[in-house]
This record gives C-alpha cells, structure tokens and sequence, in this order.
C-alpha cells in the first residue's frame, strides 16, 4: 500500500516537472527536503527521549491500574456481553488505557492479547465477532491524553506554544470515536 | 470562554501528567530516576528507526511540490473544498493520515515546516495527526494476528470515523483558534 503511495507521488512529481520544465528545482527539492527530514528528526531526538524516559516511569507508576478503574464502566457498556472477571475484559482495559495514556508501545502487545482471548470465544474463525468489531474501532479511533509526538514535532518546527493543539485534538478525538461507536452498533446486524 | 479553557487545559496537562506519574512512581518505591534512563535508552534508536521514512516522503511531497503537481491536484479539489470550507493544505495529509503513521508524521512535518506551526493550517493539521490511529495497519496487524478474513464493516466505519474526526479537526480549530 504505502509502496504504491510513494511510487505515486515521486512519478508524478518527477514526470509533472519534465512536462512543466522544472528539472532544477527538482533536483535543489530533493537535497532540500532531505536535508529538512534530518533536521526534524534531530530536534525530534531530543523530546522523544525525555518522553520515554518518562513513559517507563509512568509504566512502573501504577497509573495503568488507576485508569484501568476509571475506563471499566465504559467497557461495560462497550461489550455488555463479555463477563466482567473473564480475562479478556482485562486485556481490553489494558489496551485502552495505554492508548489514552499514549504508551503506544504497551498497548499493542495488550491489544493483540485481547484479540486472541476474543478469537477463543469466537464461533466463526474466520469473520470477525462484535466484540473484536467494536473493540478495533474504538481502538483506531482512540483517545490519546497527550498526543507527544505531536507536541515535540511543533516544538520543532519552531511553536511558541507546541501544547495548545491538545484541547482540539481531544475534542475531535472524541468525536470520531463516537462515529465509530454508532456506526458501529447501527451497522452491525447488516454486516452478519 | 471556550478558547480559554481548550488552551489553558491544553497548557496544564503535560505538567500535570508528568507530577501525577512521578508522584505516584515515587510512592510505589519505583527507582525514578534509573527507570527514566532506562525507558530514555530508546529514544536514539528510535530516531534512527524514523530518519528513513521522514527523509523518503519529505523528498517525496518536495519533489511533488517543486513539480507544481500538488497545486494542479488542489486546483482540481478546489470547488469541493471551498463549499464545506477546508484549506486545501490538509487535503494530501487526510488521505495519508489511515494509510500510513510514519507518511502522514513525515506530511505533518511537512506541513509545519511551510505553513507555520502556529498557523490555523499547522495547528489543524497537528490536530488531525493527533487525533486518529493509522486505521488501515492496526486492522492490519490485529485481524491478521488471528487469522479473520471476513471485517465486516469494520473498514468502511473505520474510515468514515477518521473523515468525521477530521471534519471535526477543521471546526474546532477554526473555533478555538479564530
């Protein structure tokens, strides 16, 4: 996918610049931009690295279980049909709460575990159930508390405010997942 | 009113978030310290991991822009754009924001660099990268995973949620930031 994507772009550029006769500034665009991609990523080096020192600690804090509380209500509601205590619920939580704690990398493995666990309990093998449906949409719509590689991007980039976006993207965040959700229980029993 | 409290929430969480984990790591007798420089390890690698794709789609979007290409595409959205009023910048990073993470962080870049962070366009387009997981490879690697062929309708309202969240991206920012 990504493949073609990028096939794409660069043959349009490079043929668009054959056809309007612009091969110089095809060329000063590719050392340019090049240069640029390194630049961003050097002053990306800098906060990513406090933010995972950080996300280890936060990990080591015991949030995860405090969220884990506060988030069980939602799973409740989110899967009425799953058993509170079953193992799954569990998983589910985990891998909600990392998102929303923006621990990327502790979610995945949380989230694949739940769709083992939902696999197991599922009939058919090869469709996917309500749960795993509803359960992927949340989570690719998922809320994120603070979106950190953003903020260090705009930091970057030169903002004198990297923060501020963080109000408007909880904001919209919320509303694609709400989208997702109705969408999801709407179009549920025509896709069986 | 509503701008005030979106920035100065958005002002007070990351220091907040940072107190509340230290304070709590603290508590629960974590060796603070040695778990950041632990957890801080991973930063250069992950620049490293980073460098190839940002360098393959910023030549990539330069190249298309230098070109006129991008300006030819836009010309063609236009009339679209202007009825539900969308700035035609965010239009390359909305259709690669469910394709690709590391293509629409390297577009996201892209943008900032020419617009301006704290342009409308900037902070609409870190919003929109902010706001929505990359559809497409999360249900990628969570059905294959356990081998579901049959999505159901999960790809069609997928998308449809990340279009609503970044038609929700454009209102709010327009709002908060006006």
């Amino acid at each position: 996918m990504i493949n073609t994507v990028w096939f794409v772009l660069m043959f349009t550029g490079l043929v668009v610049s054959a056809l309007t006769g612009r091969a110089e500034e095809i060329t000063g665009a590719v050392f340019a931009s090049a240069e640029k991609a390194v630049a961003v990523g050097i002053s990306l080096l800098s906060i990513m690295t406090f933010w995972f020192g950080m996300m280890k600690v936060v990990e080591e804090s015991g949030l995860l279980d405090r969220m884990f509380r506060l988030l069980r209500p939602l799973a409740r509601f989110l899967f009425p049909r799953l058993p509170d205590e079953h193992p799954v619920t569990r998983s589910i939580l985990m891998n909600m709460s990392a998102n929303v704690l923006g621990m990327g990398s502790a979610a995945t493995p949380f989230g694949l575990k739940a769709m083992q666990e939902l696999q197991e309990l599922n009939k058919d093998k090869e469709t996917a159930s309500d749960e795993m449906c509803t359960f992927l949409l949340v989570n690719t719509s998922s809320v994120t508390l603070v979106p950190m590689t953003v903020v260090a991007l705009r930091a970057a980039s030169g903002s004198l405010n990297p923060a501020e976006i963080i109000g408007t993207t909880i904001i919209a965040t919320c509303c694609s997942t709400i989208v997702a959700i109705v969408l999801d229980r709407v179009f549920r029993p025509f896709s069986r | 009113m509503l701008q005030v409290s979106v920035t100065t929430f958005a002002a007070w969480i990351i220091p907040l978030f940072l107190l509340t984990g230290l304070v709590c790591a603290y508590q629960k007798k974590v060796a603070v310290f040695d778990t950041f420089v632990d957890g801080a390890k991973e930063g250069f690698p992950t620049f490293v991991r980073l460098i190839p794709f940002l360098v393959a789609m910023l030549v990539a979007i330069g190249v298309l822009r230098a070109s006129g290409a991008l300006e030819l595409l836009l010309g063609l959205l236009m009339p679209l754009l202007t009825v539900f009023n969308i700035p035609p910048e965010i239009v390359p990073l909305a259709l690669m924001r469910p394709l690709s993470g590391s293509g629409s962080l390297a577009l996201t870049t892209e943008i900032l660099q020419t617009s301006g962070p704290d342009s409308l366009i900037g902070r609409i387009a870190s919003t929109m990268q902010g706001s929505t997981d990359t559809t497409l490879f999360v249900l990628t690697l969570y059905f294959g995973s356990v081998g579901i062929r049959q999505t159901r309708h999960v790809l069609p309202v997928g998308l449809f949620a990340d279009l609503a969240g970044f038609i929700a991206a454009v209102i709010v920012c327009k709002l908060v930031f006006a």
